[in-house]
């Protein structure tokens, strides 16, 4: 048998200490150990972007990350972005929900975690940017043209206004 | 879809590493690097690899760094590739190691995947191996007998081989300062954005007096290794920078080609066809770079 390793995570702001088999991946880690969700699990071997996550603000593939490699880093997942406070949608998801930008919804919280990055790093991005940024996440049903719509529509709503 | 059961270790230091991987090669267990993990955990999802032992690299905070050591680049084997790619310092010193990374998978991908991964890694389709070629790269390599550099050259093998020991670990790389005005590009056929490629050829050459200098082409994703296109370098050594003689070489860089490689995406002529286009491309594009 394995040996068990420890994992201390802070996922959304709050604090998990599990006992894990080194094998588990972060996606199944999430959804298993923490009944989180809202991570998708789709190709599990890191072509679709479904179980897209932020790793200490950086987007990762969680099922290309083990749960141990995780130890002692912040997660933040799709959970994570409505606000806690007053359970209002994340302007990201207002945008995917307002911008029909998804159908089935099973690759949106990854698409919405690769936004969530880019509007971070490029709170103005070109429409060469955006396909760059969503290049690594699948969908099969939107056809891509309204999800791009709703990450400028996103974009455009959390550009810091300018004074006028 | 998930991974065969294994054992974990995460050494805290390289010499614990070292240490731990000459023990468990003694014990003729069979261990695995993990770096980054984006190119292992696929093949461990796919049970193309099940290893018994992951020896986890993370905690090896110290091979973290991009710096210069007196004009040549310096790049710790656990940097991630978007640190790589977002560097001031690399796209300055090595313009062309930049451009590669940045043509590595996707964002999450390369937020994740380390620099030396890829190159210990070895994968046939992968830009590193090819560009290390082109820019006389050094692997420093650490192992129970202290630690050695590997040029590019004796570095990789064939097929997902390096000249690593199983007790070895990779480091470091350095490049060798990339001088003032040398073109270069690369330039590679992928099926999807972030694909590995199917085919892809990296140049470099100075121009002296309207003449091709010091040529380098190397192609990836062709052979079981990346590979020097040399007869396509010689005639166009001392050659005028000129499409007629971009089009001799990437003619030559197709026809000397030996037998490669194919699979149900891209037959072996077709490859062959690939790196004539992409030879012309990618030289055109280095002679016409503002520099």
């Amino acid at each position: 048998m394995p040996n068990k390793q420890r994992v201390e995570v802070r996922v959304n702001g709050t604090r998990y200490v599990r006992e894990v088999e080194p094998r588990l991946t972060l996606a199944d880690f999430l959804r298993h150990e923490l009944n989180l969700g809202g991570t998708h699990v789709g190709c599990e071997h890191g072509i679709c972007g479904a179980c897209t996550v932020l790793v200490d603000e950086r987007s990762a593939r969680a099922c290309l990350t083990l749960a141990v490699q995780a130890d002692g880093c912040g997660i933040t997942t799709v959970e994570g972005l409505r606000d806690p406070s007053s359970g209002a949608l994340h302007p990201i998801q207002q945008a995917f929900v307002d911008g029909h930008g998804l159908q089935c919804g099973f690759c949106t919280p990854g698409f919405m975690m690769t936004t969530l990055e880019l509007l971070r790093c490029t709170p103005d991005p070109s429409e060469e940017q955006i396909k760059e940024a969503l290049g690594g996440n699948l969908c099969r049903c939107t056809g891509y043209q309204s999800i791009l719509d709703s990450v400028k529509l996103a974009a455009q709503r959390m550009k810091p206004s300018t004074p006028a | 879809m998930k991974p065969a059961p294994f054992d974990y270790h995460a050494p805290a230091t390289i010499d614990e590493a070292v240490a731990l991987l000459a023990r468990l090669d003694g014990e003729g267990r069979d261990a695995k690097i993990l770096a980054g993990g984006q190119s292992l955990m696929p093949m461990l999802a796919l049970r193309v690899a099940r290893p018994e032992i992951l020896v986890d690299l993370r905690r090896l905070g110290t091979l973290d760094y991009i710096r210069d050591e007196a004009g040549t680049l310096a790049i710790g084997a656990m940097t991630s590739k978007q640190a790589a790619a977002d560097s001031a310092l690399v796209r300055r010193a090595q313009p062309l190691f930049q451009a590669a990374t940045e043509l590595v998978g996707h964002r999450q991908i390369r937020n994740r995947g380390s620099v030396g991964g890829s190159f210990a890694h070895a994968d046939p389709a992968s830009e590193y191996p090819a560009v290390a070629l082109v820019l006389d790269t050094g692997f420093e390599a650490a192992g129970p007998d202290g630690s050695r550099t590997i040029a590019a050259a004796d570095f990789f093998i064939t097929y997902m081989t390096t000249a690593l020991e199983p007790t070895e670990i990779l480091t470091a790389v350095r490049f060798a300062p990339f001088p003032a005005g040398r073109r270069w590009a690369i330039e590679e056929f992928a099926r999807r954005n972030g694909d590995l490629a199917l085919a892809g050829v990296t140049v470099t050459f100075d121009v002296d007096a309207g003449l091709c200098r010091n040529v380098r082409i190397a192609a990836f994703g062709v052979q079981a290794t990346a590979l020097r296109l040399t007869a396509a370098e010689a005639l166009l050594e001392g050659r005028p920078a000129q499409a007629a003689q971009f089009d001799a070489a990437s003619k030559e860089a197709a026809a000397a080609l030996d037998d490669p490689m194919s699979c149900i995406h891209a037959s072996s002529a077709y490859r062959r066809h690939l790196v004539g286009v992409l030879t012309a491309r990618a030289l055109g594009q280095a002679a016409a770079r503002p520099h």
